[in-house]
């Protein structure tokens, strides 16, 4: 008796180190693309990196040389505008849906934000198209950063709402009680003190739409050369690495091996800094 | 000594249910007023209904008078906001503003209600504040240092002197000691008898004890209706009421 | 000194207290203001999610009106006659996400239990902060990389294997190349488990440590207590974070594009080229030169659109609960 269970127990610690096991390997597993990305980013790409590439336009099909400046600023021209338009909205919807929150209005605000933020991007890039792509005649900055501002704005939204809503309503309570207004106390008593948690929020969405490529793809589209005016094509590095990466040339293959590693730093840089400056507290709204 | 304060029939509500049930009674200037009773029994929301801080919960409201210096707090083009300026309010949990330094959190009040006031001006109130609170001298070589580096008993202190700096007249305190050890207590206690001087001072308690020590009149309130008003003395030896003996006999509470 | 600051404060106090008196008044102006303003942003966002249903379908009503229902069982993907149809779209769509979660969801549940039950605390953190990071790398890296690196060593490594032990599946026949719904499947599942796993180790950390203990008390072995205590109360979250994966892997656009061959045919094999609903927009959109022709993609929009909001909406109603306990902060 005590034999067979003792022989069911090995199998039992067998099975179980297994499994254990097969947990450690996923794990092993699944991380492994990430070094493996990152390290052919640096591989490929760091070889490409120069001066020119920060400051020169791309060069005409076919010849070698070149860099992605255009397409550089390009990016920061659009996160820029986009935040420029998002951010407002989604800071300001968050605190209408943390200050009133359990009104139907703010459920509905909630809900739209979650409905959005599973909305394809390259959906939202037709509803760029369509809303000032095709009105305007042409593609544009101010179309891209719409689309991006879309993406944005329920990810500002819902961490927004979230950050106000830890506020202790003991301290909105206080300020109350000193005789200050409503709306003072909503703004230099609780939007103050959830400042830093809606500031990460904003970081983060902005670092998510740095790196989009599909909304952009009809919307800014893409240009070979500086682009003069919001209304006309901008280049992006998102759009830029891809219509690289895709093409038969070997000489923009190497380029965009070296535009992926920059945009891959920049939106890091963004993660790790704001995960630096938290203390590695905050999670990205999913 | 004159009325500070006539409650005429005041009844609150949360939503549909009853909290505080047609309570009549004069708070006089100057005193310490206790407000005494077991929990639930209304008094945190009777002393909320005196400085309108009851309406801000989703749903509540309250009927009735309040009259401050012959001036109905309830009347209907009465801004709750300036009442709040005139009734002061220190809370159970101490709460300083996490984003700000000790001195702006004392000015805090007046800083936010647009009083504009130069460097020094803000120095002198900062001064004379902490020291109305008993706290200078702990904290006056360190001014810049944020609010919530202070201990719990420091930071309630800091929260009587934020609200003192509004030049209140009335100080209402919820519970000002329920989250503090008993040396901070006594600190805030000997406060209280510093600050009747100057202000008008309802304490709402669930230590029967601290009544005892600090309040010239005492009220007990039970199923949010005011059982029994009088002198302190005379509340705690000789109550007139056997729901007031039971609860100070402690048979219940 | 300090008395002489004391009487002049007093004074403006007092100012203060005169008008006061008399001005028990309404002065709710700046509540009004804001009010408004955060009431209108408010508004906006509803109406950015009203509208851009209302604009998708009105841009789709062309290619609704010529194609109707039709449309979704239609193979034949003609610009040049202008005649459209979904299905080979829908179907790549469908098999490069089942592909994808077939291999994402197992390792995405080993990542969470390694995490929420094995892992020492001073590796919890650092680990999910990488797992994090696969997500924060952009769509397009992971394309380029699955284009040059990716692609080619399953073409010559994984499929040879596939096609020598599973080749008489309808799956594995044909040529191997390396784009293909393959790669497709692979590079997703890559991206999209970050978000199946992170939803997991969630829903774990929401079972209360005493029922672990309970079980463990048993003389249960660790994965026998997470067979009893772990798995069973998180079945619906863990349901949930799949179809939250799924969702995602639907509208996973560029990366996609960039290595399934865009094909507009429906071929068994995993090894052919094929497309997606999110890839065919990517990269036929710019070049729609009738009015056709762009709405039928946008049509496609659409029933991706459709797809990828029920799917999420699913999702959250099975996990909306857990990831509040868990605390997302």
């Amino acid at each position: 008796m005590t034999l067979t269970l003792q022989r069911h127990y090995q199998y039992r610690k067998a099975k179980n180190l297994v499994m254990m096991g097969l947990t450690i390997f996923a794990t092993v597993i699944t991380l492994t693309p990430l070094f493996l990305v990152l390290g052919y980013l640096l591989y490929k790409g760091a070889s490409s990196i120069n001066f020119a590439f920060f400051t020169r336009l791309p060069a005409p099909v076919g010849e070698t040389g070149g860099g992605m400046a255009n397409a550089i600023v390009g990016t920061f021209e659009l996160v820029i505008l986009a935040a420029l338009m998002g951010v407002p909205i989604g800071v300001g919807a968050g605190i209408y849906a943390a200050e009133h929150r359990g009104t139907k209005l703010a459920d509905a605000v909630r809900f739209a934000a979650d409905v959005m933020m599973g909305v394809p991007s390259i959906v939202v890039g037709i509803f760029a198209y369509a809303v000032v792509v095709r009105p305007m005649g042409g593609f544009s900055a101010i179309a891209g950063a719409v689309a991006l501002a879309t993406i944005m704005i329920p990810l500002v939204t819902r961490t927004t709402e979230e950050m106000v809503l830890l506020v202790p309503h003991e301290l909105r309570e206080a300020s109350l009680a000193l005789g200050v207004p409503r709306w003072r106390t909503t703004i230099s008593v609780v939007a103050r003190t959830a400042m830093g948690g809606i500031a990460t929020g904003v970081i983060l969405a902005t670092a998510r739409i740095a790196g989009e490529t599909a909304p952009l793809l009809f919307t800014a589209f893409g240009n070979h050369f500086w682009s003069t005016s919001l209304r006309g094509p901008v280049a992006s590095l998102p759009v830029q690495v891809y219509t690289y990466a895709i093409s038969p040339f070997a000489d923009w293959q190497r380029q965009a091996w070296a535009g992926a590693l920059v945009l891959t730093a920049i939106v890091l840089a963004l993660e790790l800094g704001v995960r630096a400056v938290t203390g590695g507290q905050t999670k990205a709204p999913r | 000594m004159a009325d500070k304060i006539i409650v005429n029939h005041l009844t609150a509500w949360f939503g549909a249910v009853r909290g505080v049930h047609d309570i009549t009674m004069n708070i006089q200037d100057g005193n310490i007023t206790a407000i005494i009773g077991p929990s639930g029994c209304g008094k945190s929301t009777f002393v909320r209904c005196l400085n309108r801080m009851h309406e801000v919960i989703v749903g509540a409201r309250a009927e009735g008078e309040v009259l401050l210096d012959s001036e109905n707090i309830y009347a209907p083009d009465v801004d709750p906001v300036q009442v709040r300026r005139r009734i002061g309010m220190v809370f159970q949990k101490p709460t300083p503003f996490p984003t700000m330094s000790i001195e702006d959190n004392v000015a805090a009040g007046l800083k936010l209600n647009g009083v504009s006031f130069s460097r020094s001006e803000k120095d002198q109130v900062v001064e004379r504040c902490l020291k109305q609170a008993a706290l200078w001298e702990e904290v006056k070589d360190r001014l810049r240092a944020p609010g919530g580096s202070l201990s719990g008993g420091q930071q309630q202190r800091l929260c009587v002197a934020r609200a003192l700096a509004v030049e209140p007249e009335v100080l209402l305190m919820d519970e000002p000691c329920s989250a503090l050890d008993p040396i901070s207590t006594a600190r805030i206690e000997e406060l209280l008898i510093e600050l009747k001087a100057n202000y008008t001072i309802v304490i709402v308690t669930h230590n029967m004890q601290q009544a005892a020590r600090t309040a010239d009149m005492t009220a007990f309130l039970y199923a949010g209706e005011l059982i029994e008003y009088g002198e302190t003395r005379q509340i705690f030896t000789n109550p007139n009421r056997r729901e007031t003996e039971d609860y100070i006999t402690g048979r219940f509470g | 000194m300090a008395e002489q600051a004391q009487t002049a404060f007093h004074e403006t106090a007092v100012i203060r207290r005169e008008t006061r008196r008399g001005d028990f008044g309404g002065r709710l102006f700046g509540d009004r203001i804001f009010g408004l303003s955060t009431l209108g942003l408010a508004l906006v966002v509803l109406a950015l999610i009203i509208s851009l249903a209302v604009v998708l379908i009105q841009a789709s009503l062309p290619s609704l009106h010529q194609f109707g229902l039709h449309f979704l069982v239609s193979t034949d993907w003609d610009p040049v006659n202008d005649i459209y149809g979904a299905l080979p779209f829908i179907y790549g769509t469908a098999v490069s996400s089942a592909l994808a979660l077939a291999i994402a969801v197992p390792l995405s549940l080993g990542v969470a239990l390694c995490l929420s039950e094995l892992a020492p605390a001073w590796l919890k953190r650092p680990i999910a902060f990488l797992v994090e990071l696969l997500a924060a790398i952009p769509s397009v890296v992971y394309g380029l990389w699955a284009i040059f690196v990716l692609g080619p060593w399953l073409r010559d490594h994984v499929e040879p294997i596939l096609k020598g032990a599973l080749g008489f599946l309808p799956f594995f026949h044909g040529p191997r190349t390396s784009v293909s719904m393959f790669s497709a499947g692979v590079i997703l599942a890559v991206m999209v488990i970050p978000y199946i796993s992170s939803v997991c180790t969630d829903v774990f950390a929401v079972v209360p440590q005493s029922q672990r203990e309970a079980a463990l008390a048993l003389g249960a072995t660790k994965w026998e207590m997470v067979r009893l205590s772990v798995l069973p109360p998180s079945i619906s979250g863990v349901v949930g974070a799949i179809i939250l994966g799924l969702g995602r892997a639907l509208g996973e656009t560029i990366a996609v594009a960039m290595v399934i061959g865009n094909s507009p045919n429906i071929s068994f094999s995993l090894f052919a080229p094929a497309a997606t609903l999110a890839s065919v927009i990517a990269n036929e959109f710019a070049e729609a030169t009738t009015n056709m022709y762009q709405s039928a993609l946008i049509e496609l929009g659409l029933v991706l659109m459709a797809l990828a909001i029920v799917l999420n909406v699913m999702a959250r109603l099975l996990v909306v609960g857990v990831r509040r306990r868990a605390g997302v902060h």
